[in-house]
């Protein structure tokens, strides 16, 4: 771990991610147009819009699910800077595996709801090679406390699981080979606010420990608030504001931002 | 330490007939190091304005505000992140925290951001909720329950816990009874000391005759009213 945050700390001063131009069109219509932003190491990028504005469009782009019309998503991998939007595919999904993790919005997405939840989380190990069965299943079990779900679950299904308990373990499937760039979709969408907060707070710590990089798209203002060092404003597929997270949300200058900040509701 | 010159800031609400509100002009100060300046002038003359311009989360229109080496005003995101995380410490009015968090871990937050190791960090952290006279049965609790002096007192203790070179100040003994006023002077007479440049607003007048070595009156910046 200590050796980790060294590396990171050396390599902290250049972009682990690099989007240049992003297009991506459905036919006529615009999903996403024009976007360029870089992530650093350690750094929690949110991106914020209303439905239809592009930004799963942008994120399924930038994690190689969908395929882009024009422009670079350069990831600064183990053998250097490479754009993934001109790798092969077995490239790709071998980078999908290992230095990157996708959180669904749906647990159902992103978890193999017929195999155990040890099986889900041990799955990604055996993917990068690990061969040892009593490993798996000790790493596991460390990953669902770290999550929050009791060893004693280790071998149900998640079917089996109330729905936070199911996102909880897609991320701990996620985060167990220790990815560098996380893309999160709506990772607490649909969760009540005590397990959101359990979430918020896992992500945080894994984000310090770790020094892991994460794009996470949502449109709760409070959660980005609370976990993105950056914050980009979408609408109609455009980047219309970005900027340091308070900063936007506490003096936005584009007037959809503004209408955006001004309609949440205070609890 | 933080130096602001010729410093202006409006307001386009565009969702509201674009109206266009200058709230400040031609600001100037400096605060050098161990030295304490506090804002005054009225509510709403723009004393909170200037200290958010400071802290990065509003921006400027025109102007330069240099805390250290780095100029907020043409700062990248990422540059006002470290400054924040090294530099600039703030102790604002209202304490904003992931719900669930124990306070020990609150307090010790900047520091573990930093690479402190958490033994050291938390050590530091029990240390400040003592001398602010937090109950150590609550320090495993999050401060998102306590009282609204508890959870100024936690919010202090969190912007102490790193000796920041300089830190904004806002309302630091609002809600406080005196023994805590008390020890919050003492703490910043104690920064001041170590050589931090503070910049403040204080309502309460003793606190501000105590800590505080100039005065600057905010609504010198106001901008004047189009003739």
């Amino acid at each position: 771990m200590t050796d980790l945050s060294h590396t990171f700390a050396a390599a902290a001063d250049k972009p682990l991610l690099q989007v240049k131009n992003l297009t991506k069109r459905y036919g006529a219509r615009i999903g996403c147009a024009d976007i360029s932003f870089d992530v650093y190491p350690g750094e929690v990028v949110g991106i914020v819009g209303e439905s239809g504005s592009g930004k799963s469009t942008l994120l399924s782009c930038l994690a190689g699910h969908l395929r882009p019309d024009q422009g670079e998503v350069i990831f600064e991998t183990a053998q250097g800077a490479r754009d993934t939007v001109l790798m092969g595919e077995a490239e790709r999904r071998r980078l999908a595996r290992t230095d990157w993790a996708y959180v669904h919005q749906n647990p159902r997405d992103g978890l193999r709801m017929g195999v155990s939840a040890g099986g889900n989380v041990g799955e990604r190990l055996m993917a990068i090679g690990a061969r040892h069965y009593g490993g798996i299943r000790d790493k596991a079990i460390d990953w669902l406390g770290r999550v929050e779900i009791d060893a004693g679950r280790v071998d149900d299904r998640p079917s089996a699981f109330s729905g936070g308990m199911q996102q909880r373990l897609q991320i701990a499937r996620n985060l167990v080979t220790a990815p560098r760039l996380v893309f999160m979709d709506e990772p607490t969408g649909g969760l009540d606010v005590s397990v959101q907060a359990r979430l918020l707070d896992l992500l945080r710590g894994l984000v310090r420990e770790m020094g892991l990089s994460a794009i996470i798209v949502t449109h709760d203002l409070a959660v980005v608030r609370l976990l993105a060092d950056r914050l980009m404003v979408m609408k109609g597929g455009h980047v219309v504001e970005a900027g340091l997270t308070d900063q936007v949300l506490d003096d936005p200058q584009h007037e959809y931002t503004q209408l955006l900040v001004s309609s949440v509701l205070q609890v | 330490m933080i130096e602001i010159e010729n410093l202006c800031k409006s307001f386009t609400l565009h969702n509201q007939n674009a109206a266009v509100i200058p709230v400040m002009a031609g600001a100037n100060l400096a605060v050098g190091r161990g030295e304490c300046v506090g804002l005054i002038g009225a509510s709403g003359a723009g004393k909170s304005t200037l200290m958010r311009m400071v802290w990065g989360n509003y921006l400027a229109a025109s102007g330069t505000i240099r805390v250290g080496s780095l100029d907020v005003v043409t700062a990248s995101p990422r540059q006002i992140i470290a400054l924040r995380r090294e530099t600039l410490g703030y102790v604002s009015q209202f304490l904003r925290v992931v719900p669930r968090v124990p306070t020990l871990d609150v307090v010790a937050e900047p520091l573990l951001n930093l690479g402190v190791p958490a033994g050291t960090a938390r050590a530091r952290a029990a240390e400040l909720l003592a001398r602010l006279n937090i109950p150590q049965r609550l320090w495993d609790l999050s401060p998102t329950t306590f009282s609204g002096g508890e959870q100024q007192r936690v919010n202090i203790a969190r912007g102490f816990a790193h000796p920041f070179p300089a830190l904004l100040l806002d309302e630091p003994t609002a809600s406080l009874d005196a023994a805590n006023r008390e020890v919050v002077l003492t703490l910043i007479l104690e920064a001041k000391a170590r050589g931090a440049a503070i910049l403040g607003i204080f309502h309460d007048e003793g606190a501000r005759d105590r800590v505080c070595d100039r005065l600057i009156d905010v609504r010198a910046f106001t901008p004047k009213a189009a003739a």
